[in-house]
């Protein structure tokens, strides 16, 4: 029968040969990922079930990145609480505060390989079907059950294949493609499809880029994001993971698929408007507009090719005064690659303040919240109202380009 | 149930039902102190035990935060009523035993303040100061289930071995 890659990939984890779109299935999860912030959630309704183990330590990962270090005693304690989960389950793969945004972390530590079944109690875990396997952010009580289990029960979604040609132009990326897509389909325009990324564009793109476009899916309601493994898969994976791995393909004449063609060679760059993702206008169309704060980080734009990127438009220039820029790397792998390029002088020099790897203002509890009447312009995925702080402020995102250019003339501004 | 509408427009997000700056609590009480104060500091306030949301399209989404359907349910909300849901936050609120409801074209026809009565089994839900009924969309026979034992936690401990094997 012909599959999707999400199908195909379903089909295996539950043990069938087939399986098609709205069966709903239970699959054995290869991945589970808790955080700092929806763990102890988790952990405490894992405990209301009254089984004492875990199903399996080594595939459970958790990752301290939303409120690091501890920024009040609420959090100190959700920390201890889940180091103490940690010590009890003998959970394998730990982070503690130093590693930085999950999302990151789990493909760089080698965790995520193509065709797996991973779950995370954040809804940006679909940023890892860039490398081929079916993720989705789940809540913390369907945590507790895989934490019990090893299982849980998914309804297959249609796939809808965005089919992207053409070529970017210069200073327009993966971001502009996506912000572009949502713009177009809208907020629930893919809700519970998986979202599959392809054609000559995604296979030119590199997997940081992939990324990019499979983070942002749930931004349109998808419940994954994925893109077909190639040679740039593999060789992302080369010397970070021992695991094996299957390599999953959706076939052409599969029924659930829908294709959308995309095509980028006119695209400029494209901002999300507040208070919604899919309120995407050209740059263009918002040049000029007054900001207050910058922040280039998150799961989406944190990467070290957007901290070069940013670096190459801040070199020798100043952050305009009354605008504070935020630049966080994603990781201690990003954050020291950085440090390593003087990339990090650069942001300082330009009088960007320089934070330890975590999600920062996109949490909108944790540093660098803006307040009544402010405007941020982010790298990260999110403008709903209050998202980095208060309910009067405005946040617009963009790419790391645009935020660099912006944060020199204190305006959104085009950086080509 | 029956209840009093309180309005809601389309694509409320979570950061809406509970901004982030909340998520560090974990009590049900709590959170419902907080509920909605994304788009109204007053609502917990003013909800009553009972009181039912009606809202429009995509109503959920964003967060995979289950602290969102916590601090409706916390507030003493019975059931949310919209156009559609967004996945994760549906998949959340069945688990905890939070009652969605599903129906088109619902949120322009009914007002702030009328009492609705909402009959799961018949699949209707009528405004009593209206007299409009409406149809609404069943519950998938599975996560019925999960509803019928009182959400995700109770079905596990009733069903664990069976999962298990």
């Amino acid at each position: 029968m012909a599959m999707t890659m999400a199908e195909k990939i379903l089909a295996k984890a539950s043990g069938n040969n087939s399986v098609g779109a709205g069966e709903i299935i239970m699959a054995n999860i290869d991945v589970a990922m808790t955080h700092d912030l929806t763990g102890p959630l988790s952990v405490e309704s894992f405990e209301k079930i009254g089984v004492p183990k875990v199903w399996d330590p080594e595939k459970i990962v958790i990752v301290f990145d939303h409120q690091v270090p501890a920024d009040s005693l609420d959090a100190a304690n959700n920390h201890i609480l889940m180091r103490k989960f940690v010590e009890d389950q003998k959970i394998k793969n730990f982070y503690d505060v130093r590693e930085g945004v999950c999302h990151q972390v789990l493909p760089e530590k080698g965790h995520v390989v193509p065709g797996e079944v991973i779950v995370g109690t954040d809804s940006h875990t679909c940023t890892h079907g860039a490398l081929g396997a079916f993720a989705t952010g789940i809540g913390s009580t369907d945590m507790a059950m895989v934490f019990a289990t090893g299982k849980l029960w998914f309804k297959v979604p249609e796939t809808i294949k965005f089919d992207i040609t053409g070529k970017l132009g210069d200073n327009v990326f993966a971001k502009d493609v996506v912000l572009d897509i949502i713009g177009k389909i809208g907020a629930d325009g893919a809700t519970y499809k998986a979202c599959e990324f392809g054609g000559e564009t995604t296979r030119n793109m590199s997997i940081s880029d992939r990324m990019v476009l499979c983070n942002m899916a749930i931004e349109m309601g998808g419940k994954t994001g994925l893109v077909e493994p190639d040679q740039k898969t593999f060789k992302y994976l080369e010397g970070r993971t021992a695991k094996s791995y299957n390599v999953m393909k959706t076939d052409d004449d599969a029924e659930s698929l829908e294709t959308i063609h995309i095509d980028v060679n006119e695209l400029e760059p494209q901002i999300a408007c507040p208070h919604n993702v899919d309120n995407v206008k050209p740059v263009s169309e918002v040049e000029g507009t007054h900001i207050d704060q910058v922040f280039l980080g998150s799961c989406t734009n944190g990467r070290i090719s957007d901290l070069r990127m940013a670096a190459k438009i801040l070199k020798g220039k100043e952050v305009a005064r009354g605008v504070r820029m935020l630049v966080i790397p994603a990781s201690r792998e990003v954050y020291t690659k950085a440090m390593d390029e003087g990339l990090l002088k650069t942001f300082v020099e330009s009088g960007a303040l320089v934070c330890n790897p975590c999600c920062g203002p996109c949490l909108g509890g944790h540093v660098g919240l803006v307040g009544p009447g402010e405007v941020s312009l982010s790298t990260s995925n999110r403008n709903f109202k209050g998202r980095q702080g208060s309910s009067e402020a405005e946040v617009y995102l963009s790419s790391a380009a645009v935020a660099a250019a912006s944060a020199i003339t204190g305006k959104i501004t085009d950086p080509r | 149930m029956k209840g009093k509408v309180w309005k809601f427009g389309d694509d409320v997000d979570t950061d809406i039902i509970i901004p982030g700056r909340y998520l560090v609590l974990r009590d049900e009480k709590e959170l419902a102190a907080c509920v909605m104060e994304g788009c109204d500091p007053e609502f917990s306030k003013k909800v009553s035990p009972g009181d039912i949301i009606v809202a429009g399209k995509n109503f959920g989404c964003g967060s995979s935060r289950e602290h969102a359907p916590i601090a409706i349910k916390g507030a003493g909300i019975t059931a949310v009523v919209a156009e559609s849901f967004a996945r994760i936050f549906y998949r959340n609120s069945i688990n905890i035993g939070l009652p969605l409801i599903e129906a088109k074209n619902i949120s322009g026809k009914i007002s702030e303040g009328d009492i609705v009565d909402i009959d799961i089994d018949n699949g209707i839900l009528k405004d009593l100061d209206t007299s409009e009924e409406f149809e609404i969309k069943p519950l998938p026979k599975f996560m019925l289930g999960i509803m019928d034992e009182g959400g995700l936690i109770n079905y596990l401990k009733n069903h664990i071995e069976e999962i298990q094997d």
